[in-house]
């Protein structure tokens, strides 16, 4: 029986020999042909000469969170050969460059071998050694379009494209291409009985990374100062929005209007943020982990002298330099809470490429309007690979909203000026920018107390009067940041998650009601919690929270915050550096309902 | 410490600029640091400076980092914005607010604590940026807010006031600036007004990262006799090599300097830097030999003031990262936005 646009492919490579070209193709031959695909790149810190992964998930039902085993397994690295067929599913697939015999200890009779010589192939084609290893990778795409049928001419026309400008290198790839196709066609068992078909699950949807995605919301928002230091999986942020910014905001004599400041570390990127705030641009760092470690001093800064920014934190595992090149959500509470002090900081939690982009311009909006840091909370998993979503849009109609700042007109109307005076019972006081006006607006900002006037003071009641302002301005925040997305039939129980935890959701949610086992779910997008996350909680009698953090972080966010009863918070996590699946979800909910034996039953 | 605001009544002789202000709409609130603090004298210096060359006293950024004399902008110029940042980190604080507004005058403060010891790595990558700021080091030698720990710029062998040498290597920061490439380099001393007024007028009308450190003398905790940093160390061994008056267009050369070669500079600006130099054989726009100079001269225990270097024909971080001209803050949605049309091509180009 043939399988259609179902299925798990990974390639097996070893990093810096060209392959994620050729493997990014793939993915986006297959889309192309309307098939839903996510990509996952499981790549190290290291830039020649390590193992390197690439995994494709297919799925006609659009279910594209990561599902553990693999259906056909590329297999061309010889060091996690090993390894890599140990991995396959039983019934799935073994392809490999055959130019090498396959040792027999490595052998399975559960699998299909599919060997194809790809080395001694390419011998006479090509004299100089490294262009045959670079072709090897685009020979076995070749093969691939005959073993699960791709349509050939979306692969020769992504070829073309990709190498536009480069003539030459088009007919010698496109020869490649036909060299794997022409060999599986007469060769192998092509197509297979896992094969993929043109289809419309695709819809209107793009296929982008979060990082591309968060930079173009950060152009289109109006940041005009970005300060960064490289770190993965961040850099790709400022790289990619100082790209952007070439290409779409300059003048008609080609100056720049905006600036990108490569720093000399993540205290600097942050200092710069917050001193071009503080003069009146839109401005943002992107880091991860280590990064935020390094910049709460000038968070408790900013979240004191109330200064608006935005920091993107592309999260990785940690703790320490951990695991740099992989996945996690580990960074909950150190950016909560981030900085000495009685600090708190208004985080949100994207799960797709459009919602980095909607993020990405509001939470500008957000920092100004609040005057206080915005911390986005992506991840590896979202920001560095290729998933499917919604497009991206704008309302040309939409207004940056620059929150309370006065200028020279309306300070001339004003009669008193406090930078700190609540005035509007909100607690968030009205600000100018350095110099607007000769004589009125003027204030010192300092991360020392003062009074409602900027002035130092050490006074008692002044400085509690202040902390209690930031309690009220905190409490504004919670009904202005992005609310949770409810779905609330009413189960008895619930399930709550955040940021990638949602790619996996609609799978493990389908898996749980064959089982009988239906959830209510709530998708948080942002800390504080909005009063429907509340409710939601209050409601259900157990509701699972799915972090991927071994400490379950966004648990202790509930319980800390809304003084909620850990007991009926269930922890469910994965946090071992891959992005988390539906399998491990599944599994974790239907062992508390075994254990537990609690009714799976609707309420009346 | 208290806020405490100036009177505002002034002496009705005092001077009146083309803008109507004195030198009292320069000023700030009363300081709080010790009396007879050389601090007090930088901030004076600055007010004098900033009254002379009639710039608006609102059109300034005023950065500083944690420390006596980060306190000071506090005490200078009241009707513009100051920014009492974290320690060590004035520099990128000034960074970022002269990327967002690059028609301010930027002014750093800063301490040989803030910027020698926790914040060198900052000093050092504002240079090499060539941020457009005055960035003063009001250099005492030790920590006064923490009562009299030696800071990076102690000299070895310079005593505490228990009589207690400093055991570790100075860092010097003019050596420093100038190794990084700053084109704008001067020592000088808080008890010489004339010599440090016009250093900071031609530092504010200077392109780029004008340096300027200050040896001001701490009356709690550094003014003794075992200390290279004290009121009477500085007089008894500073020497300055170039001298310096600085005239802005509007105003009318009238320099009547010690006697020494003359060189009159011309900064972009049209404004005129005269030069007196002391020794005939320094050359102030020689990089090296400064270099050389100081060194030589530090050796022999002297302590080498006035203007050190300059280059005047040199450009800023705007004109190496080809920013437009209007401040970015002033930008507005029709400068920023990209628009619909251009975000339907972005998502063609994902497809």
């Amino acid at each position: 029986m043939t399988m259609y646009n179902d299925f798990v492919i990974r390639f097996a490579n070893v990093n810096g020999s060209g392959s994620a070209s050729a493997n990014g193709m793939f993915a986006k031959a297959l889309y192309r042909m309307g098939i839903p695909v996510a990509t996952r790149n499981i790549f190290p810190s290291n830039i020649q000469g390590l193992p390197t992964w690439f995994e494709v998930r297919v799925s006609e039902k659009g279910y594209l969170g990561r599902r553990e085993g693999v259906d056909i397994m590329v297999a061309m690295n010889a060091e996690t050969l090993a390894d890599d067929v140990a991995s396959i599913k039983p019934g799935g697939y073994l392809f490999y460059d055959s130019s090498k015999q396959l040792t027999w200890a490595l052998r399975r009779d559960d699998i299909t071998e599919i060997g194809m010589p790809i080395s001694t192939l390419l011998l006479p084609e090509f004299a100089d050694p490294k262009q045959r290893g670079l072709f090897k990778n685009i020979v076995y795409l070749g093969a691939l379009s005959a073993l699960l049928n791709i349509e050939f001419e979306v692969i020769t026309g992504m070829v073309s494209t990709q190498y536009k400008g480069k003539d030459d290198l088009i007919a010698p790839n496109i020869h490649a291409l036909e060299i794997g196709r022409r060999y599986a066609l007469d060769y192998l068992d092509a197509p297979l009985p896992i094969q993929v078909r043109r289809s419309d699950g695709v819809g209107d949807r793009i296929m982008v990374d979060g990082n591309t995605a968060a930079a173009l919301g950060s152009l289109y928002g109006g940041a005009t100062v970005c300060a960064w230091y490289p770190i993965t999986p961040s850099t790709s942020v400022a790289e990619a929005f100082e790209k952007y910014a070439n290409q779409l905001r300059k003048d008609e004599s080609g100056r720049r209007k905006f600036a990108v400041v490569q720093s000399e570390d993540e205290l600097s990127a942050i200092g710069i943020v917050i001193g071009a705030a503080w003069n009146g641009a839109r401005s943002f760092t992107v880091t991860s982990g280590p990064g935020v470690s390094l910049m709460s001093e000038f968070l408790g800064l900013a979240y004191f002298a109330e200064i608006p920014m935005v920091l993107w934190d592309i999260q990785r595992a940690g703790p320490s330099t951990g695991m740099p090149t992989r996945t996690q959500q580990g960074d909950l509470l150190s950016c909560a809470y981030a900085s000495h002090g009685d600090t708190k900081h208004p985080l949100l939690f994207p799960s797709t490429p459009r919602e980095c982009f909607d993020f990405g311009a509001q939470s500008l909006d957000l920092a100004d309007r609040l005057q206080t840091p915005i911390i986005i909370l992506s991840d590896l998993e979202l920001g560095m690979n290729d998933s499917l979503c919604d497009p991206f849009a704008w309302d040309t109609k939409q207004r940056y909203d620059r929150g309370k700042v006065l200028n020279a007109e309306q300070l001339e109307e004003a009669g008193q000026f406090g930078r700190y005076l609540d005035v509007d019972g909100d607690g968030i006081g009205y600000r100018t920018y350095p110099g607007t006006h000769p004589e009125k607006g003027a204030f010192f900002t300092r991360g020392t107390s003062r009074d409602e006037f900027a002035a130092y003071t050490e006074s008692p009641d002044a400085y509690q009067r202040n902390m209690e302002r930031l309690v009220y301005k905190w409490e504004t925040a919670a009904k202005i940041v992005p609310q949770a997305v409810v779905h609330d039939a009413g189960e008895a129980a619930g399930i709550l998650y955040y940021g990638t935890s949602a790619a996996p959701m609609t799978e493990t949610l389908d898996m749980l009601a064959e089982d009988g086992i239906s959830l209510d779910r709530i998708r948080v997008r942002a800390f504080p919690f909005g009063e429907e996350v509340m409710t939601f909680l209050e409601r259900h009698e157990i509701v699972f929270v799915v972090d991927q953090n071994r400490d379950s972080q966004m648990r202790t966010l509930l319980v800390n915050e809304l003084e909620l009863d850990p007991a009926a918070l269930i922890p469910g996590r994965y946090y071992a550096g891959l992005s988390i699946s539906a399998d491990t979800i599944y599994s974790q909910v239907k062992a508390y309902f075994e254990v537990t034996r609690r009714p799976r039953i609707k309420r009346a | 410490m208290t806020f405490v605001a100036k009177p505002k009544v002034h002496h009705p002789l005092l001077p009146v600029s083309d803008l109507g202000l004195t030198r009292r709409d320069y000023e700030g609130s009363v300081s709080t640091l010790c009396a007879g603090c050389g601090h007090d004298s930088v901030s004076a210096a600055i007010v004098r400076a900033c009254a002379e060359l009639s710039i608006p006293p609102h059109r300034f950024a005023k950065v500083s980092g944690i420390g006596c004399s980060s306190k000071t902008p506090s005490y200078f110029l009241s009707k513009s914005h100051g920014f009492n940042s974290v320690h060590g980190r004035m520099p990128s604080v000034a960074t970022g607010a002269n990327m967002a507004n690059r028609d301010l005058f930027c002014v750093g403060v800063s301490g040989d604590g803030d910027s020698a010891s926790i914040g060198l790595g900052q000093f050092a990558h504002v240079v090499r940026r060539r941020i457009n700021m005055v960035y003063i080091v009001d250099n005492n030698g030790i920590y006064g807010l923490t009562k009299g720990q030696f800071s990076a710029t102690n000299d070895k062998g310079s005593t505490n006031k228990k009589g207690v040498p400093n055991l570790h290597e100075p860092i010097d920061l003019v050596s420093m600036a100038l190794q990084i490439g700053a084109s704008f380099v001067a020592r000088s001393f808080s008890g010489d007004k004339r010599q440090l007024v016009p250093l900071i007028k031609a530092a504010l009308m200077h392109r780029g990262v004008s340096f300027l450190d200050v040896i001001s003398p701490c009356v709690a905790f550094n003014n003794h006799n075992g200390s290279t940093k004290s009121y009477e160390y500085v007089r008894g061994h500073g020497g300055s090599v170039v001298n310096a008056e600085f005239f802005a267009r509007h105003e009318e050369i009238t320099a009547d300097y010690a006697p020494g070669t003359r060189e009159d500079v011309r900064m972009p600006d049209g404004s005129t830097l005269q030069l007196y130099k002391l020794d005939d054989d320094y050359d102030v726009h020689d990089r090296v030999g400064a270099l050389n100079y100081m060194q030589r001269r530090a050796q022999e225990g002297d302590v080498v003031t006035g203007l050190l270097y300059v280059d005047p024909n040199t450009f800023d971080c705007h004109e190496v990262l080809g920013t437009v001209d209007t401040p970015l803050n002033e930008l507005n949605e029709t400068d920023l936005c990209p628009g619909s049309a251009a975000l339907a091509e972005l998502n063609e180009s994902f497809r």
